[in-house]
């Protein structure tokens, strides 16, 4: 039957894909106006999807209406549509802010939107991809979009730490697809769907999760496997550094959430659980410390995505071999700070950039009368501070409140204390900044201004975080009615 | 969603949304500033006369918005709520005009009163807060908001004592935090509800329930400034006076005493808390306070110093109340909730009106103010023998309803440690009355800021807060046993909080 219904989920591949082939022809100034006006047309797709899911529920859809194992098959979940929607609504503001950011400092500009579109299709591809061969396509695509987006900043220390990158990112493919291999190997398809009801705990199938596991650690930048991270998200230019940080190591985390909680969960043990969350607890712990001892904002940044990226895998251990509602709680829990830490992160990058930009340097030392001079970029950076920080009423409190419900439901008080440090340890590396920025400026260097475009858009993100906090319910109640865990 | 239930929401935004607009304004916009400023103080108090109004013919005040499933935000009227939000909208609304006085002229305004707008809010939350979720949130959001105002003069003193303030705030934060999550996962929603809501629970979860009180005493002790948690205070008065006089009389000190309140009364219930044995612990806790904080405020030469440390001692009457079994020792703890608050900043004004007319920051500089400013010595006068407990001062009440309230609950040794306090206070707080009235005036003042003019030993803006909070201090004692006062209303409070008891 070829009905011809319009479908958003296709769309949501189709139209960045074609933006950034268009602006790769038109240049840097009419390919951004062009790129922006997809990603309003994105943004506005990903909240229909989001509305179908609400009313209908999970749904496949079989891409120009050939069904798997032919044609490629889509498949729409709350959680891939909570995903969808996080990535649109926060390339949005960050396309808005790159504009006027490169409209500052054209550097890097021309490769931006080409890059920027691609790596932004292969997002919505992977959250949509219902086989473990085409989540491969998508996040080996999505890996050299976003190592091209990083060195595109043209210095050697960009270029080293793209080439870092690459090696981490190619590594992590590699494992990713010998487990792959494995599994095809063993059961002859790749489909979720297929493979959900075979699969068994035989030394195959074990070293493939393995792999997998591994895998995705990598690209996650799971401490201790964090080491091409800092240089990378640090290094780029801030709107890069913010995409980078907001959305793609959330691909990789998406990825292992699924195969986790889904197929591989018959044979997921307590054990590697507990295991991924001691790697979290040492990355939340040993990230925060070290973006204390950053003298860099931007590695200070970089460094406290190392450690936000810690809570998110406190998810496994909360989640695996615990009473449903304990594990329902941490798994909400875990979505709740990838949605939190993206607004918020996209936000402390954006408002970083700006005052760079005024300061015309990256050192600490450097903010001295930033507070004076901008008000709003400093307020900005304090709102995704809250978020981070997992103070009320945030995305990153819920997020706490939740994943906090779930260790003490299932009786895991060391999670407790490692959350509990971990947000004070944030706040040190916070307030480091704040501090420094209340300082009067010392006389003789001037604070130069920032385009206002650059200071809202990073607000907008930054208020991005805060509402996420007061509305967590709705999220929730989509992730709910798309099928849930 | 009807009027009524927005009305607390609006409560709370008649602050928060003209802080929002003083963030945007240009520094020499005093005018429209102050405009707003008042527009808002006035606005709250207008607000809250009609929930008082309609709170006393059983109209019903509450405000719901789910923020997770099973995790409400509530803010509620009702009568300890009430209670405190009267007190600390009127006190916001003198503390205003005091401040436009202080800062006239100073750096940074647009900010500083943005952000001690956003302080109000906070603890207006706090009042109303109609859960402990809710009280949290507010509760941090204080403490976020008060940072700015700590460290607003920019030194390095000022910095240090900001970062003193965080450390100690955001741990005690953690804690609460880590309380509340764990109440949460033992009793669902915990709503505050007069009478308590956990005694219906089983009894093998008494001992969680007793460690659970534990972290919230210690994550509230914090602000409240029970000792040893009280480290901050002391070094948080490098900060402007207005902003004194907001930590130790309306917001941060009073949040935490306040929240030990809701807990005790509301959540666990005074009689079930009496029950798991909390209440001897906790009233000793607050006599080793009220002690302690006395003796260290003799040994301080720095005026605001002293006065901080006699804040340790005089919140420790609000949890020694709170602790006291029986109604009697609940009026006493609740009403000094409000008597000190009252007391307490009629002194901060008075210091800070020394400091800014003339230069006087220690106790050993104060010899003969009393001829130069007599009106703001006087007032300096009402606030300390008040804290004394002079009758018919407001402080005065106070102690009595303690006393009365110790004997009731048997625990006769809180009346030693009720004598003892009064007598340090009087032993650190005369020996500066003495001064300022009779001994001879310096040739010169420290740093003689702004002249005397007639009348006027100040400037006005200044002069004018002290004196009718001072007017306050004596009338709310004088007056105390009629309706509408705070004794009136914390007998009311009193009498709906016990639910068995039988005298």
């Amino acid at each position: 039957m070829m009905t011809m219904v319009f479908d958003p989920a296709s769309w949501l591949i189709l139209l960045p894909l074609a933006w950034a082939t268009l602006a790769f022809v038109l240049g840097a100034g009419r390919g951004a106006r062009l790129a922006l006006v997809g990603l309003g047309a994105q943004a506005l797709l990903a909240l229909e999807l989001a509305r179908r899911v609400r009313d209908q529920g999970a749904h496949a859809h079989a891409l120009g209406g050939w069904p798997a194992p032919l044609g490629i098959e889509l498949a729409v979940d709350g959680l891939a549509v909570v995903m969808l929607l996080m990535t649109a609504l926060v390339a949005l503001p960050l396309g808005l802010y790159a504009r006027a950011y490169f409209g500052a400092k054209p550097k890097g500009g021309a490769w931006f939107w080409p890059l920027s579109g691609f790596l932004i299709a292969a997002l919505n591809a992977l959250f949509l991809s219902a086989d473990l061969f085409n989540l491969y396509v998508t996040l080996e695509l999505l890996g050299l979009a976003a190592v091209g987006l990083t060195a595109a900043a043209g210095d050697r220390m960009a270029v080293a730490a793209a080439l870092r990158y690459l090696l981490a990112t190619l590594l992590g493919s590699g494992a990713y697809l010998f487990g792959v291999a494995l599994i095809y190997g063993t059961y002859g398809t790749v489909s979720l769907a297929a493979l959900a009801p075979l699969i068994s705990a035989e030394p195959a199938v074990l070293l493939a999760l393995a792999l997998m596991v591994i895998g995705m650690l990598l690209k996650t930048a799971l401490f201790p496997l964090h080491f091409w991270l800092p240089p990378a998200h640090g290094g780029a230019v801030s709107p890069v550094s913010a995409l980078l940080s907001a959305l793609v190591i959330k691909a990789s985390f998406y990825l292992l959430l699924r195969l986790w909680f889904g197929v591989f969960e018959p044979v997921a043990t307590v054990g590697a659980a507990q295991l991924i969350g001691i790697l979290g607890a040492g990355a939340i712990l040993w990230g925060s410390l070290l973006a204390l001892l950053q003298t860099r904002l931007k590695m200070l940044v970089a460094y406290s995505t190392v450690a936000q990226v810690g809570y998110l895998f406190l998810v496994f251990p909360l989640a695996t071999g615990v009473s449903p509602e304990a594990g329902v709680s941490a798994w909400q829990g875990g979505i709740m700070q990838a949605l939190a830490h993206a607004l918020a992160k996209a936000a402390m990058f954006a408002a970083a950039g700006a005052m760079i930009v005024a300061t015309g340097r990256d050192e600490i030392v450097g903010l001295s009368g930033v507070g004076a001079r901008l008000p709003l970029t400093l307020f900005t950076f304090a709102l995704a501070g809250v978020t981070l920080m997992g103070l009320p009423p945030s995305g990153g409190f819920s997020a706490k409140w939740l994943l906090l419900m779930a260790a003490l439901d299932s009786g895991q008080w060391w999670w407790i204390v490692v959350m509990m440090l971990g947000g004070l340890l944030s706040a040190a590396y916070v307030f480091k900044v704040l501090r420094q920025a209340f300082l009067p400026a010392p006389g003789g260097s001037a604070v130069g201004r920032a385009p206002r475009a650059l200071e809202l858009t990073a607000l907008a993100l930054a208020l991005g975080g805060i509402l996420l906090g007061l509305f967590g319910a709705q999220p929730l109640a989509l992730l709910e009615a798309g099928g849930g865990r | 969603m009807s009027g009524d239930s927005l009305l607390p929401l609006a409560v709370v935004a008649s602050s928060f949304v003209p802080g929002l607009a003083i963030f945007f304004l240009a520094e020499s916009r005093h005018r429209l500033r102050s405009t707003l400023n008042l527009f808002g103080a006035f606005a709250k108090l207008a607000l809250i006369g009609y929930i008082l109004w309609g709170v006393l013919h059983d109209r019903e005040f509450v405000f719901t918005h789910e923020v997770l499933p099973g995790l409400d935000l509530v803010l509620k009227a009702d009568a300890l709520a009430m209670l405190f939000v009267t007190l600390s909208a009127v006190l916001w609304l003198f503390t205003t005009v005091y401040a436009i006085g202080y800062l006239e002229g100073s750096p940074h305004r647009s900010r500083f009163f943005g952000f001690f707008s956003v302080c109000v809010t906070a603890t207006v939350g706090v009042a109303m807060a109609g859960n402990l979720f809710t009280f949290f949130l507010f509760y941090e959001l204080l403490t976020l908001s008060t940072y700015p105002l700590v460290v607003h003069r920019g030194t390095e003193q000022a910095l240090r004592a900001g970062h003193v303030y965080l450390a100690y705030t955001l741990a005690g934060g953690a804690v609460l935090l880590v309380g509340t999550v764990w109440l949460y996962g033992i009793a669902g929603q915990v709503d505050f509800v007069t009478g308590g809501v956990l005694d219906h629970l089983p009894a093998e979860s008494a001992p969680a329930l007793r460690i659970i009180f534990l972290l919230l005493i210690v994550g509230l002790g914090v602000k409240a400034a029970l000792v040893p948690l009280h480290g901050w205070l002391p070094k948080a008065m490098v900060a402007p006076a207005p902003v004194s006089s907001l930590l130790h009389a309306v917001a941060v000190v009073k949040a935490g005493a306040f929240g030990i309140v809701r807990v005790v009364y509301e959540v666990y219930g005074v009689e079930f808390a009496h029950t798991l044995a909390l209440l001897a612990p906790l009233a000793l806790a607050a006599a080793i306070t009220i002690v302690w904080g006395s003796l260290r405020a003799l040994f301080q030469d720095d005026l605001k110093k002293r006065l901080a440390y006699s804040t340790v001692s005089q919140v420790s009457y609000i949890v020694l109340g709170t602790a006291l079994f029986g109604p009697v020792g609940t009026i006493g703890g609740v009403v000094h909730l409000v008597h000190q608050g009252i007391m307490k900043i009629t002194l901060f004004f008075c210091a800070g009106n020394f400091a800014e007319t003339l230069g006087i920051h220690k106790v050993s500089e104060m010899d003969g103010v009393g001829r130069r400013m007599p009106w703001t010595t006087l007032a300096f006068s009402i606030g300390a023998f008040g804290m004394i407990g002079v009758p018919p001062l407001a402080g005065f009440i106070s102690k009595w309803y303690l006393g009365l309230g110790a004997l009731e609950a048997g625990i006769p040794w809180v009346l030693a440690v009720l004598a003892a306090s009064s007598l340090l206070n009087a032993a650190y707080f005369l020996p500066i009355l003495y001064r300022a009235w009779f001994k001879e005036p310096p040739a010169a003042w420290p740093h003689e800021h702004i002249r005397a003019r007639r009348y006027w030993e100040t400037s006005r803006l200044l002069l004018l807060p002290p004196l009718v909070t001072a007017a306050a201090t004596l009338l709310v004692g004088l007056f105390a046993a009629s309706s509408w006062t705070p004794l009136d209303w914390a007998k009311l409070i009193a009498a709906r909080e016990y639910l068995r008891w039988v005298p």
